[in-house]
C-alpha cells in the first residue's frame, strides 16, 4: 500500500519537484509543482499524524535494511506534528508566494527561488523524520544551504551579507552538530537515534558522551537561535524576501528545536542530561535572557521585520525554557509553543510581506497609518500581536499558561515570573505597531495604497485564523503536545 | 458546551458590541438599547446552578454560575450598560459604544464565571475592552490608554501567576472563598486588588478614566473596579488585610478628591474612595458585610452613573473640565444640575437616597464585629465624601458665581438617561426592601430608625458647617495633583527611553536634580538597547563565534567531573 511509504515519500516528492523545476525553467510551472508538492506532504503529514496517533510510532526501513545497519525513518507524535507544522506552512506560503515573490524577485530567476524552497522543504522534513544523526546532518546542509541561497534572493543588498553570516555560523554550527555525533558514534557504534540510545547505558567511560552533547548544544543552538546565539537570525529574517522570512520564521528554527528535543529526551534521556549535566539551568539562564534582552531589543527597532525577527528569538527562549524544566509537562509546553508560535510568527510575516509590498518596505515609516490605509491587515496583525503578548483568546496564550503552569509545578517560581514579566516587553513592542499603524497619517509616497491582492492575504488571514481558531480551542493542540512529550520521553523508542 | 452556554447574557452583549461596529442609523441604535435588556432578561432567565460545561487545558470549567451574589452583579451591569448606551447615543466616536459593550460583556462573564479560568479569560478580555473605550476618546487618550493597558495587563499577570500557582498545588480550578495563606493565592488577591485600585497603584484609576470621552468615563467607572468588588466578595470575604487596605483607599480618595480642580479627576479618586467602603467590606467579611458591600456597589453603579452623566454632561456642554474655569450653571443646565444633586445626596448616603440605605450598611456590620475604629472611620469618612461630593462639586459647578458659560442641558437621550437613573437612586432609597431581597444573604437590618437618620443628618449637618466654613479653602485651584502615578507615567519612561517630552515635564515639576540624573540613566540605557547599542545592532560574526565557543566551554567546564 502506498501510505505504508508516507515516511520517505514526504521527503522525497518535494526533493524530487526541485531539479523537476530547474529542468522545466519556468516561475509558473515552479510555483504550480511546488503547490501540488506541499500539498502532497501536507496531506502525507496528516495521513501520518493521523496513523501515530492511533497505533503509535511508525518505523520504515529504506530499501529494507532493518534498523540499525540501514537508515530508519522513524515517525512518532513528536516528528509528525512537526512534519504537519512544516509542510502546512509551505502549503500556505505557496500560494502567497507567487504574486509576492514575482514583486521582489527577478523574472528569470523565479524557478530557481521554487526550486530552492522545495529543497528546504525537503532538507527540513527529512530532518524530521528521519531516525539516523548522519542522515539528519545531511538533510541539515540541504535545507541550510537552500535557505542560505533563499535569503541572499532578497531585494535589498543587505540580504547577500546576511546570507553569507548566516552560511559561515550555519556552517560552524552544522560542523559542532557533526562532531557531536561523530563522539557519540565512537562511543556507541551506531548511527540509529533509537539504538544509540539503548547503547548509550553501556558506555562505561562517560566522558566523550559529555562533550559529544556539549558540542551538539552549541551546534543545534546556533541553528535554533538560542541567545546569545541568535545574532544572524536578525538580518537573515528581516533581508530574506517576504515568503522566506515567513516560512522559515515559522519552521527552521522550530525543527532546529525539534532536534534538541530528540537528542536531550529520546537519546540522552532526562537523566543524563539534567540530572548529569547542568543543562537544565544553563538553558534556562540564557532563555529567561533571550525572554528579556531580546524582547527589549525588539523594542528600539526601526523596522517592522526586524521587530518579528528579534521577538522570534525572545520567544524561542519561551520554548527553549519548556525544556530547560525538564519535565513532561515542560516539555508539552515546549511543544506547544513551538506549533503555536510558529502558526503566529508565520501569520506576522506574511502580513508583513503584505505591507511591504503595500506601503513599500516594513520601516516603521512606511508602517504609519495602516490602520487607515491597510485596515484588515493592520487588524490582523494586532490580533496576531496579542498572540505574541499571550492574550487569552489567542494561540500564544494557551502555551504560555501550559509554560507557566509547568514551572510553578515545578517550583521554579522565577521562570514563571520571568515569563508573565516578558509578555509585559512584548506588550511595548506590539504597542509600537499599534502607535504607528493608528496613530500617525499614512506616509504619501507609498507605491499601491490598499489591501494587497487576495492571493496574498488570504493565505494570511487563514493562517490569522488559525492563531485565533488555536487560542479558543486550545485542547487540541495541547492534546498532540502531551502526545509528543510522551513520545519523546519515551525512552528507549 | 451546551445550550445554556449558548444563552451567555455577557457573550451576547460583547457579540451585540461587535455587530454594533459594523451597524449605521436606526438599526445600530436599536440593538444598542435592546442588546443590554435582552442581557438583563438572561441574566434573570437562567437559573441558579452551573451551565456551560467547557474544557479548559484539561480542567471542567464553568462557563456560568448562576446564584444570588453573581447574579446582583450581573443584573446592575447589564442595566448601567443599557443606561450607558443611552446616554452615550449621540457620542460621535463609532468606537466607544461597541468597545463599552465587549468590556461590560466580559465584566458580566466575569462575574458569572463558574471558574478561576473562565474568570481569567473574562478578566484579560475586560482590560482590552476598556482599553478601547478609553483609547475611541482620541489622541489626548493615547498615552493614558497605554499606560492603562501596561498597568491591568501587569494585574492580569499577576492573576495569572497566582491562578497557575494554585492550580499546580491543588489541582482544582473552582473558585471559592479562601485565604491568601500560600504565595499563589497572595498573588490572585494581588491581580484583583489592583482592579480594586488599591494601593500602591490606586494612582491607574484617576490617571486613566479622566482622559475617557464625556460619556466614556460612565462606563469605565462602573466595571472594572465593581468586577474586583465582587471577586473578592466572593474569593476572600473576611480576609483582615483588606480591611486596612479599604479603608486606605477610602481616605486616599477623600484627601486627594477634596483638593482636586479637575472634575472629572474629582469622581476618579471618589471611586478609589467609595470601593474602599467595599473592599472593607470584604475584609470584614460577615454576612451583614457581604451584604453591604454588594448593596454598596449596586447603589454605587447608579449614583456614580448619575454622577459622572452629568459631568460628562458639562464637559460635553461647556467643553471645560476645571472646577476653576466652571460654576453658575444651574440656570443653564437644570435638570443636569438636579440630577448631579440628587446624586451628589445618593454619594452623601443623604436619608431616602441609595447611599444611605447602603453604606450604612457596612458601618453596622463593622459595629456588630465589634471593629470600634473602623467604624469610627466610616463614620468620618462619610463626613469627608458629603464634603466633596455632597458640596463641593454641585457648588463649583452649578452654584457660585456665573462663569460666563453658556450652555444648555444636553441632547435628549442623554438626558432621559440621567433622569432614569436619578430616579432609580431615590427609588432604592425609599424602597430599600427591593434591593435587599436581590442580597445575597437575609437580611435583617431596617435603615430607617429615628437614630440612623438623625446621626447620618447630624453628620452632614456638620459637614456642611464645615464646608461653609472651609469652602474658601476648597475653591478649585489651577494645579496638578502629584500622586504615586508619577512614579510610572514619568520616573519608568525616563529612565527607558530618552523621552526629552516626559523630562522636560519632569523639570516643570521642580525636580531638578532627579531629573538630570534620570537624563543620564536615560541616555546610558537607550545607547545600550537602541539599533545602535550592544544588543539592538547587528553583531559581526566574530562576535557570534566568541559566543559560540564561550558556550561550549561552558558546558563542558559545568559538565566536567
Amino acid at each position: 500500500m502506498l501510505s505504508q511509504h508516507f515516511p520517505i515519500l514526504l521527503v522525497v516528492v518535494p526533493l524530487i519537484a526541485s531539479p523537476v523545476i530547474v529542468m522545466a525553467r519556468s516561475g509558473f510551472l515552479g510555483w504550480v509543482a511546488s503547490l501540488a508538492a506541499s500539498a502532497a506532504a501536507f496531506a502525507m503529514s496528516v495521513a501520518l499524524l493521523v496513523a501515530t496517533t492511533e497505533s503509535g510510532a511508525i518505523s520504515y526501513a529504506i530499501g529494507s535494511w532493518p534498523p540499525p545497519w540501514g537508515i530508519e525513518y522513524r515517525v512518532d507524535a513528536a516528528n509528525a506534528l512537526v512534519a504537519l507544522l512544516v509542510s502546512a506552512i509551505a502549503l500556505v506560503v505557496l500560494p502567497y508566494a507567487r504574486r509576492s515573490v514575482s514583486a521582489e524577485i527577478g523574472q528569470e530567476r523565479l524557478y530557481l527561488f521554487y526550486a530552492l524552497l522545495m529543497l528546504c522543504l525537503a532538507g527540513l522534513l527529512g530532518i524530521a523524520v528521519t531516525g539516523d544523526a548522519f542522515n539528519l546532518f545531511v538533510f541539515l546542509e540541504i535545507s541550510s544551504l537552500a535557505t542560505y541561497v533563499l535569503i541572499a534572493l532578497g531585494r535589498n543588498r543587505r540580504a547577500l551579507t546576511a546570507a553569507y553570516q548566516y552560511l559561515i555560523l550555519g556552517t560552524i554550527g552544522a560542523t559542532l552538530y557533526v562532531t557531536g555525533v561523530g563522539l557519540l558514534y565512537l562511543a556507541t557504534g551506531t548511527l540509529n537515534l533509537a539504538d544509540m540510545a539503548a547503547r548509550l547505558a553501556d558506555v562505561p567511560d562517560k566522558r566523550p558522551l559529555v562533550a559529544g552533547l556539549a558540542f551538539i548544544t552549541a551546534g543545534v543552538g546556533l541553528k535554533l537561535a538560542l541567545f546569545p546565539l541568535h545574532a544572524w537570525l536578525p538580518n537573515a529574517y528581516a533581508y530574506a524576501p517576504s515568503a522566506v522570512s515567513a516560512f522559515l520564521a515559522a519552521t527552521a528554527t522550530k525543527v532546529a528545536v525539534y532536534v534538541l528535543m530528540r537528542v536531550y529526551f529520546s537519546v540522552y534521556g532526562v537523566d543524563a542530561v539534567f540530572r548529569d549535566m547542568p543543562l537544565g539551568p544553563v538553558l534556562a539562564v540564557l532563555s529567561v535572557a533571550a525572554l528579556f534582552i531580546a524582547s527589549a531589543a525588539a523594542i528600539v527597532q526601526k523596522d517592522l521585520k526586524r521587530l518579528l525577527a528579534y521577538s522570534s528569538v525572545a520567544q524561542i527562549g519561551y520554548i527553549t525554557l519548556g525544556i530547560s524544566l525538564g519535565s513532561a509537562p515542560g516539555l508539552t509546553a515546549a511543544v506547544a509553543h513551538l506549533v503555536n508560535h510558529g502558526i503566529t510568527k508565520g501569520a506576522l510575516f506574511l502580513l508583513a510581506g503584505a505591507i511591504a509590498l503595500r506601503a513599500g518596505g516594513t520601516g516603521f515609516d512606511r508602517v504609519a497609518g495602516l490602520g487607515r490605509t491597510m485596515p484588515l491587515t493592520a487588524f490582523a496583525f494586532v490580533l496576531g500581536g496579542l498572540s505574541l503578548i499571550g492574550v487569552p483568546g489567542t494561540a500564544g496564550f494557551a502555551s504560555k499558561w501550559a509554560l507557566v503552569a509547568a514551572a510553578i509545578g515545578a517550583g521554579h517560581w522565577w521562570i514563571a515570573a520571568a515569563v508573565l514579566l516578558s509578555s509585559l516587553l512584548a506588550v511595548a513592542y506590539v504597542w509600537k505597531f499599534v502607535e504607528c499603524a493608528y496613530f500617525r497619517g499614512p506616509p504619501g509616497d507609498a507605491p499601491d495604497p490598499g489591501e494587497a491582492p487576495a492571493d496574498m492575504t488570504i493565505p494570511a488571514f487563514a493562517l490569522t485564523a488559525a492563531v485565533i481558531a488555536a487560542g479558543l480551542f486550545a485542547w487540541p493542540v495541547l492534546e498532540a503536545s502531551a502526545r509528543a512529550a510522551e513520545a519523546l520521553m519515551g525512552a528507549p523508542r | 458546551m451546551t445550550a445554556s452556554a449558548l444563552l451567555h447574557p455577557g457573550l451576547w452583549l460583547a457579540a451585540a458590541g461587535v455587530a454594533a461596529f459594523f451597524l449605521r442609523g436606526r438599526a445600530r441604535t436599536l440593538l444598542l438599547l435592546a442588546a443590554p435588556l435582552a442581557a438583563l432578561a438572561l441574566v434573570w432567565a437562567i437559573p441558579d446552578g452551573l451551565h456551560g460545561r467547557w474544557s479548559a487545558f484539561g480542567f471542567e470549567a464553568t462557563l456560568l454560575r448562576m446564584d444570588r451574589l453573581s447574579r446582583l452583579f450581573a443584573t446592575i451591569f447589564a442595566f448601567v450598560a443599557f443606561a450607558g448606551a443611552l446616554y452615550a447615543l449621540t457620542q460621535r466616536s463609532r468606537l466607544e459604544l461597541p468597545a463599552a459593550f465587549v468590556y461590560a460583556g466580559s465584566a458580566i462573564g466575569a462575574t458569572l464565571a463558574g471558574d478561576l479560568i473562565t474568570l481569567f479569560v473574562f478578566w484579560e478580555v475586560m482590560a482590552v475592552g476598556s482599553t478601547l473605550v478609553l483609547w475611541s476618546a482620541g489622541p489626548g487618550a493615547w498615552a493614558a490608554s497605554r499606560r492603562y493597558l501596561l498597568m491591568h495587563l501587569f494585574g492580569g499577570m499577576l492573576l495569572m501567576a497566582g491562578i497557575a500557582g494554585h492550580v499546580a498545588s491543588t489541582g482544582s480550578i473552582a473558585f471559592e472563598a479562601m485565604r491568601p495563606d500560600t504565595v499563589a493565592k497572595a498573588l490572585v488577591l494581588a491581580g484583583f486588588l489592583l482592579n480594586a485600585g488599591a494601593p500602591p497603584v490606586s494612582a491607574w484609576l484617576p490617571d486613566a478614566y479622566p482622559e475617557s470621552s464625556w460619556s466614556g468615563m460612565v462606563f469605565l467607572a462602573a466595571f472594572t473596579t465593581k468586577t474586583a468588588v465582587y471577586v473578592l466578595l466572593r474569593g476572600f470575604p473576611g480576609t483582615e488585610i483588606l480591611v486596612a487596605i479599604g479603608l486606605f483607599m477610602v481616605f486616599y480618595g477623600i484627601v486627594y478628591a477634596i483638593r482636586e480642580n479637575d472634575l472629572r479627576r474629582l469622581f476618579a479618586y471618589s471611586i478609589v474612595s467609595q470601593v474602599g467602603f467595599m473592599v472593607a467590606g470584604a475584609g470584614i467579611g460577615t454576612e451583614m458585610a457581604i451584604n453591604g458591600a454588594a448593596a454598596h456597589a449596586f447603589a454605587h453603579l447608579l449614583y456614580k452613573a448619575v454622577l459622572l452623566m452629568a459631568a460628562g454632561a458639562v464637559i460635553l456642554q461647556t467643553g471645560k473640565r476645571r472646577f476653576s474655569e466652571l460654576g453658575g450653571l444651574l440656570r443653564h443646565m437644570p435638570l443636569t444640575a438636579t440630577c448631579a444633586i440628587i446624586g451628589a445626596l445618593s454619594i452623601s448616603a443623604f436619608p431616602l437616597t441609595s447611599g444611605f440605605v447602603t453604606k450604612s450598611m457596612i458601618s453596622q456590620a463593622a459595629a456588630d464585629a465589634h471593629l470600634q475604629g473602623v467604624w469610627i472611620a466610616f463614620a468620618a469618612a462619610s463626613a469627608g465624601t458629603c464634603l466633596y461630593a455632597g458640596f463641593r462639586f454641585p457648588w463649583l459647578v452649578f452654584f457660585r458665581g456665573d462663569a460666563g458659560l453658556r450652555a444648555e442641558d444636553p441632547p435628549g437621550p442623554s438626558r432621559a438617561a440621567m433622569v432614569l437613573v436619578a430616579i432609580l437612586c431615590l427609588a432604592v432609597g425609599v424602597f430599600p426592601g427591593t434591593l435587599y431581597a436581590l442580597l445575597p444573604h437575609p437580611v435583617d437590618y431596617v435603615p430607617y430608625t429615628a437614630g440612623h437618620a438623625v446621626a447620618m443628618l447630624q453628620l452632614l449637618a456638620f459637614s456642611g458647617l464645615a464646608f461653609f466654613l472651609l469652602r474658601r479653602h476648597l475653591v478649585g485651584k489651577a494645579t496638578v495633583t502629584l500622586d504615586t502615578d508619577w512614579v510610572w507615567r514619568h520616573l519608568v519612561p525616563a529612565l527607558w527611553t530618552p523621552a526629552e517630552e516626559g523630562l522636560a515635564r519632569l523639570r516643570e515639576r521642580a525636580f531638578g536634580a532627579v531629573s538630570d540624573l534620570a537624563h543620564r540613566v536615560a541616555r546610558d540605557v537607550a545607547r545600550f538597547g537602541s539599533a545602535q547599542g550592544a544588543f539592538g545592532r547587528t553583531w559581526a560574526t566574530r562576535t557570534m563565534v566568541v559566543w559560540v565557543v564561550v558556550l561550549l566551554a561552558a558546558i563542558l567546564l559545568f559538565s566536567y567531573r
